[in-house]
């Protein structure tokens, strides 16, 4: 069994537990659900970058060059890239939970095709954004 | 929280004494900044393809239209929200001990805030000069 917490007390009437991620099978849907609440507190840490940004086009023109130096540089791009990826992989991760509150896509084959979709729609906008801001230059 | 010898579950122990009257503020406001997130965010995606590689001059006169800028602080008043009550379910779910979770709880509150009150100092500071 899995190292699981339970406080000294509660060893003698320890209630049963449900299954955790080390015992079920990898499922897309538990990926997904994985994939949004990691995208997500990734997106909360990177507003520090909208922060840099954005403070540094009130500060002045030194600090936004420094500022476009670092976010156009191969690196910056990349994290820039990953970071798009993340806003649109939580954003239909957020309109699949939409839908559950509606009460629909419960089912197995629905809900298989959502996290799918969330995938690989989440993917597809990616590298449309960037084309699109590249072709845009 | 005093733990007694009983195979009572939480719900059982807590039944008949009434609402929290606070059951389901938190998941609401998550659903609604979630809605006012999604077109937000793709205007600020547009204005980041818009102004992102341009010079001081040129992503200054961007972000300063009256239009992109009421946009950009609506975006950061649900943003900074939504970020906060998603964080704070992550830390429930993670951070056991009673000091570490009080601790990060407080933490994430203050970090929400001071991303509010940068970005959106900045915004208004590009919007009106000086």
């Amino acid at each position: 069994m899995a190292d699981v917490k339970v406080p000294a007390q509660r060893h003698a009437f320890a209630r049963p537990l449900s299954p955790h991620l080390q015992i079920y099978r990898w499922s897309w849907t538990m990926a997904m659900s994985i994939f949004h609440r990691v995208t997500g507190v990734a997106l909360y840490l990177g507003t520090a970058l909208v922060v840099w940004w954005l403070v540094a086009l009130a500060t002045g023109p030194s600090a936004y060059e420094t500022a476009r130096w670092a976010m156009t540089s191969l690196v910056g791009r990349l994290i820039l890239f990953g970071y798009t990826w993340a806003v649109f992989h939580h954003m239909l991760g957020g309109l699949r939970h939409f839908v559950w509150d509606f009460g629909a896509a419960f089912e197995r084959g629905p809900r298989m095709a959502l996290a799918k979709a969330t995938l690989a729609g989440s993917l597809a906008l990616t590298v449309i954004t960037w084309v699109v801001g590249y072709a845009v230059r | 929280m005093s733990i007694k010898p009983s195979m009572r579950t939480p719900l059982s122990r807590v039944r008949g004494l009434g609402s929290a009257h606070a059951g389901t503020d938190h998941f609401w406001l998550q659903r609604v900044t979630a809605l006012s997130n999604v077109p937000l965010v793709l205007v600020f995606i547009g204005v980041v393809i818009a102004a992102g590689g341009r010079d001081y001059e040129a992503a200054r006169a961007i972000v300063s239209h009256p239009a992109i800028a009421i946009c950009l602080l609506l975006l950061v008043v649900s943003v900074c929200v939504h970020m906060r009550l998603g964080l704070q379910i992550v830390i429930e779910d993670y951070v056991h001990g009673h000091g570490a979770k009080f601790a990060a709880t407080i933490a994430n509150t203050f970090f929400a805030f001071a991303v509010g009150a940068a970005l959106g100092f900045a915004v208004l500071k590009i919007s009106f000069g000086a």
